[in-house]
């Protein structure tokens, strides 16, 4: 059975050490309290409770799966004592606004729970992870009525959220949702239609479920643009807040499924159930568009778990695991064979993966500062800049994290050799369970249209200029940092090419729109390889200082996977920055009949 | 009634402990440091015994270097209401941390000291056992269920073969075993308030209390390495290999 010790040094290091994120997070208001030593108490606890009490479940959630019968979801044996354990710590409201219950926590702390939420167990972590979304997007949109009503059971996590959008016919493109909203004389709605891929649709964890529905009011406008956002709970509370009468929502079936067993994925018909108005009326995709982009984040966070998760057992058989000699001479000749870890394709698997987590770990957490900064630093034009930030790196850390969270999974599923194929070791559940985070909450290449098509775009390119000017900033700033220079090199390169390749981009597309969507996804990945590239260099530049300090192993190890980081894995960025000018015309030349 | 709980900082039950190169102790540098698991069954215990009813105040008490107050939150994050550190740099031996707990005692005036039956880095076993000698009180050592009356306890102990229950006089001193209870998580918000709580630091030397040491580590060193095995060729030279070589039958 696989295990999981969370990389608690790791997540300090890029706390305290790579951002100083207990000064600028201190200083705004709200967060005075959030001190080193009460992070660091936050993050120990949080990950024994995750490590012994929600990781075991995981090999066995996978095994037994979500039952179904009768309209009823019965998830796997000890998700719901581990669920109350969960919440019953509080560790589902620890960033929402202590009006609501909550602990008023930054996010940020809130994003390094949650990688390690994930690595232990990431179908467990869907529940709790869409009831938190549901509670930003009625927070931010819903009247005060309703936000009185259902928010302090959903921040409790007595009562969870969903997020429906999908309909068989509209997935990607939600212009085509056909879910109708019909008003009532009381001013509620009636929601009749069918919702699919409804993650914790139906479960057996909470008293009552929030649903947030996409639908269409009568005569509204065709497209995206007529469509609406609706609060149907499962049960319709009393006065006292009770979950009392049963809604018209049931759901039909639950999706067998390649991973993630443990969460139900339903189907789930509303019939003529009563709903109220979130926002604006045709305004609903834009309010559930404050839940998407925190689900785009989590589910990238869920490619960087579980490949720290596969990283930690594939290290642990490359050293138990004896087989065949070393290259230049046997390094234990004693053993019967040396162990894995001398064969340097082992060390390619297990250093790739090392190297995409540890800059994922930073890129993620620096986005979380942002998003901190961006809602509470008390100068608005702060405020915008950090929030141009997190919008536009927000399709890159979904994309790419989950699409390297799935290579490096079957890397270190590789490392087991035919072990890793067999269900016993739990390698092969990690490559599943990772293959999801690829495809929901927008497909990764509707990430890399988001960014290509939009991100560079909107603002007259305002995103992209604040983003590299940064980046541009920190080489100015390190060109005296002599020990670095070799590390600075690769990284100057890496940003000429990407800020050469966005320009000849920007113009291409606004002739050939094709260009944009031809690039896209290989476009993505430059960005967030330059990304984390930008992230490894200050986290060698932090290591550089301390290197004769008393954790010399530590800085050391940061200083050579930041090496391989820039030597292996950066220059992916030459073949991509190819394969992008070769432009459009290699996909749509070919006639729709030849395919 | 008052309990006073110790609570000493060790090396992490999960940490692979690694011996210095001049051998005289373990390397204890850049390693994660926790509160000693019997100790958090002791701080358990009085935190239950406070939920019903029985106690109005757990204080709990460590002693040791400054981070050791890193311990004592997390003790009042558990649920124990205020803390006190007595400060030293210096290696506190057993019986020199019986006699600090016993300066705190007769500060404190508890009516129950409840301590982990040993440390697991030390496995002194030997604290709780001359703090009650020192003190003069009742003692009932490796606890696995503790029963309060009306100035009595009913302890059950892990004994060899078995389980001894006997009938003490309070006040006393009682250590656990680890089957006296499950502790619980820290939640949450009780990490927060625990911030707030308030933590006593003394220094030893304002105690007065001689905390010499009375022992000399000679060498620490690593567990023998496990030779591999050998196969023998029949029973009679299996026996004959327990019986002259083993020499355990």
């Amino acid at each position: 059975m696989p295990s999981y010790r969370a990389p608690i040094r790791d997540l300090q290091f890029v706390y305290h050490e790579l951002l100083n994120a207990d000064q600028t997070l201190a200083s705004l208001p709200g967060f005075e309290e959030t001190t080193a030593d009460l992070v660091d108490a936050i993050l120990e606890e949080g990950a024994k409770l995750f490590e012994q009490k929600i990781q075991p479940l995981n090999q066995l959630g996978d095994k037994q799966g979500c039952r179904f019968e009768a309209g009823e979801v019965t998830t796997p044996d000890g998700f719901k004592e581990a669920y109350n354990a969960y919440i019953e710590g509080g560790w589902g409201s620890l960033a929402v606004d202590p009006e609501w219950g909550g602990q008023g926590l930054p996010e940020t702390i809130s994003f390094m729970l949650e990688e390690m939420l994930t690595s232990a167990n990431v179908s467990f972590s869907l529940y709790p992870g869409l009831t938190r979304g549901a509670i930003s997007a009625i927070n931010s949109h819903a009247d005060d009525e309703l936000k009185a009503r259902y928010l302090p059971k959903m921040v409790e996590g007595v009562w969870s959220g969903t997020m429906c959008l999908t309909e068989s016919q509209a997935g990607t493109d939600l212009g085509l949702v056909r879910t109708k909203a019909e008003p009532r004389p009381d001013g509620s709605y009636g929601i009749t239609g069918t919702k699919i891929f409804i993650t914790g649709g139906e479960q057996d964890l909470t008293e009552n479920i929030i649903h947030l529905v996409l639908a269409r009011l009568p005569g509204s406008p065709e497209g995206i643009k007529g469509i609406s956002l609706f609060l149907v709970p499962k049960f319709l509370p009393d006065d006292d807040n009770e979950p009392a009468q049963r809604n018209h929502v049931s759901c039909g079936a639950i999706e067998q499924k390649m991973g993630i067993k443990g969460s139900s994925t339903c189907v789930l018909n509303f019939d003529n159930a009563q709903g109220f108005l979130i926002g604006p009326e045709h305004r609903g995709l834009a309010c559930m568009f404050t839940m998407m982009n925190a689900e785009r984040l989590a589910i990238g966070i869920q490619g960087l778990g579980l490949g720290e998760v596969a990283y930690q057992n594939a290290v642990a058989y490359a050293r138990d695991r004896l087989q065949s000699r070393a290259a230049g001479g046997s390094a234990a000749p004693q053993l019967s064979a040396d162990p894995l870890l001398v064969h340097p394709d082992i060390r390619r698997m297990l250093l790739t993966t090392r190297a995409y987590n540890e800059g994922a770990r930073a890129v993620a957490v620096w986005t979380a500062v942002n998003i901190d900064l961006s809602h509470r630093h008390p100068d608005a034009a702060k405020r915008a800049e950090a929030d141009d930030l997190v919008s536009l790196i927000t399709p890159v850390i979904k994309a790419f994290f989950s699409d390297y969270g799935y290579e490096t999974t079957a890397l270190c599923q590789q490392v087991f050799g035919g072990h890793g194929y067999i269900s016993e070791w739990g390698m092969e559940q990690f490559v599943r369970d990772a293959r999801i985070a690829q495809i929901y909450e927008g497909t990764n290449g509707v990430q890399a249209l988001d960014l290509v098509r939009r991100k560079l775009f909107i603002h007259d390119g305002r995103l992209p200029d604040r983003f590299f000017r940064l980046l541009a900033d920190y080489i100015e700033q390190q060109r005296t940092n002599q020990p670095l220079q070799p590390y600075l090199t690769p990284f100057i390169e890496a940003l000429n090419l990407l800020r050469d390749l966005t320009a000849w981009l920007t113009e291409q597309g606004s002739e050939n729109p094709n260009q944009l969507g031809a690039a896209a996804t290989d476009y993505l990945r430059i960005f967030a390889l330059t990304t984390s590239a930008w992230m490894w260099l200050r986290m060698i530049a932090v290591a550089l200082e301390n290197r004769d300090g008393n954790e010399v192993d530590f800085y050391r190890s940061k200083i050579q996977t930041g090496g391989f980081f820039l030597g292996r894995l950066l220059p992916q960025i030459h073949a991509l920055n190819m394969a992008v000018r070769s432009g459009s015309d290699l996909l749509m030349d070919m006639r729709d009949t030849d395919f | 009634m008052k309990i006073l709980v110790a609570v000493k900082r060790v090396v992490d039950y999960n940490v692979k402990i690694r011996v210095k190169a001049d051998q005289t102790g373990v390397d204890t540098a850049n390693v994660k440091m926790s509160m000693n698991p019997f100790d958090e069954i002791a701080v358990e215990e009085a935190i239950r015994i406070k939920e019903a009813g029985k106690a109005e105040e757990v204080v709990v008490v460590s002693l040791g270097v400054a981070q050791c107050q890193e311990t004592i939150r997390y003790a009042l994050a558990l649920g124990a209401d205020r803390g006190i550190l007595v400060q030293s740099d210096d290696e506190l031996q057993p019986l020199a941390v019986a006699k600090l707990l016993k300066f705190v005692v007769d500060r404190e005036n508890p009516d129950l000291v409840i301590l982990g039956k040993q440390a697991i880095d030390d496995d002194s076993n030997q604290t709780g056992q001359m703090l009650a000698a020192l003190l003069a009180w009742s003692q009932a050592t490796f606890a696995s269920k503790v029963v309060l009356g009306e100035g009595d306890a009913s302890v059950t102990r892990e004994i060899d073969g078995g389980l001894e229950t006997i009938k003490i006089g309070l006040p006393a001193v009682i250590t656990t075993d680890l089957r006296l209870n499950e502790p619980r998580y820290a939640k949450l918000p009780n990490i927060m308030k625990a911030k707030k709580k308030p933590l006593e630091v003394i220094p030893a030397a304002e105690t007065g209390v001689d905390i010499a040491s009375r022992l000399v580590t000679l060498k620490v060193t690593e567990p023998p390495q496990r030779e591999a095995g050998i196969k023998v060729g029949s029973v009679t030279e299996l026996l004959d290999k327990l019986r002259n070589e083993a020499k355990v039958i």
